[in-house]
């Protein structure tokens, strides 16, 4: 199977990943490990919040998006990982039994100016509920090497070719 | 939590510290970023990591889970001292986070924040907005990992 590298991401092109179902269970377990407040460990107590019901983190949908990537297009590609994250915006919660999908738009491409073999692609994800309402938008930057150079080559100081 | 009128600007915490586990990283990358250099010691000493790191987000979650202990253990204070606790709301998002360096194993990275900006909710008048630049360091100073939060909280009563 060939990778994807930098010179396949191009400005303006859109692609769809998942659906994935989020479960009650898959919530709480999460917020009792990372991020324990009650809106996202018990109905009850999250009723009473600004949430107004049990709802994911959101981390957890940040966490959720980043393997939905990785299963739709990162894992396939010559991904060096990540530098950054501009932007995350939560803007609906997330609540069990929600179907998210994840549309993805390249931004902009760019060469290294210090590393000859890296690329940068900057890429909008918005992830997506069952009604298609966007629950939460992120703009990152991803890095990857560009075509004949693998992950120890593109790292190498030195110019754009 | 304190109320959203005793929160200052410039007030800094430190969360705590966390040892990564080479076990815990590679259970974090199997459940949610399953990339060779965060999953596989063989496949990351081939990798320009050269060696097994956590992924971005794991370092990100630990933050977080030492921000809401901090938190917890902030609340039973003021409980015990008799006064009043203030609700911490959900968070409208975040921006600016940076990887700077890589999370290997056996890293400790020391968790902290700082609040660099108060304002009443314009939508939620009940409700103030506080934003903070909140960092990881490793065990030689060097920051891993920052990025500048928001979150809801409670505005006293009549205030």
């Amino acid at each position: 199977m060939s990778l994807a590298h930098w010179e396949d991401f191009v400005a303006g092109s859109v692609a769809h990943y998942g659906p994935r179902l989020i479960t009650r269970e898959e919530i709480v377990a999460f917020a009792a490990q990372f991020d324990p407040q009650p809106m996202h460990l018990d109905e009850e107590a999250a009723r009473a919040t600004m949430l107004g019901g049990l709802a994911a983190s959101g981390w957890h949908t940040c966490c959720i998006q980043m393997r939905m990537i990785a299963d739709g297009f990162v894992l396939d590609s010559s991904s060096l990982g990540s530098p950054s994250v501009d932007e995350v915006k939560w803007l609906k919660p997330v609540r069990p039994g929600d179907r998210l999908t994840v549309r993805a738009t390249v931004l902009q491409t760019r060469a290294s100016n210090t590393r000859r073999g890296m690329g940068l692609v900057k890429m909008l994800f918005e992830t997506l509920n069952q009604s298609g309402e966007r629950v939460m938008t992120q703009v990152g930057t991803m890095m990857l090497a560009r075509r004949g150079f693998d992950r120890i080559s593109a790292m190498k100081p030195g110019g754009a070719p | 939590m304190k109320f959203f009128e005793d929160i200052a600007v410039g007030e800094k915490a430190v969360f705590g510290r966390h040892t990564f586990a080479a076990e815990e990283i590679k259970a974090f990358a199997a459940q949610f970023d399953p990339q060779p250099f965060h999953l596989d010691e063989a496949a990351a000493a081939r990798s320009h990591f050269g060696a097994l790191c956590a992924s971005g987000w794991h370092t990100v979650m630990l933050w977080m889970r030492l921000a809401m202990l901090y938190r917890r253990t902030e609340d039973d204070a003021l409980r015990v001292r008799g006064e009043p606790v203030a609700q911490l709301g959900p968070s409208p998002g975040f921006r600016d986070l940076k990887w700077h360096e890589p999370v290997y194993v056996g890293d400790t990275i020391t968790f902290a924040t700082e609040v660099v900006e108060t304002r009443v909710s314009k939508s939620r008048p009940a409700w103030g907005l506080v934003f903070n630049v909140n960092t990881g360091a490793n065990q030689d100073g060097t920051l891993v990992m920052s990025f500048i939060g928001s979150a809801f909280v409670e505005r006293r009563p009549g205030g």
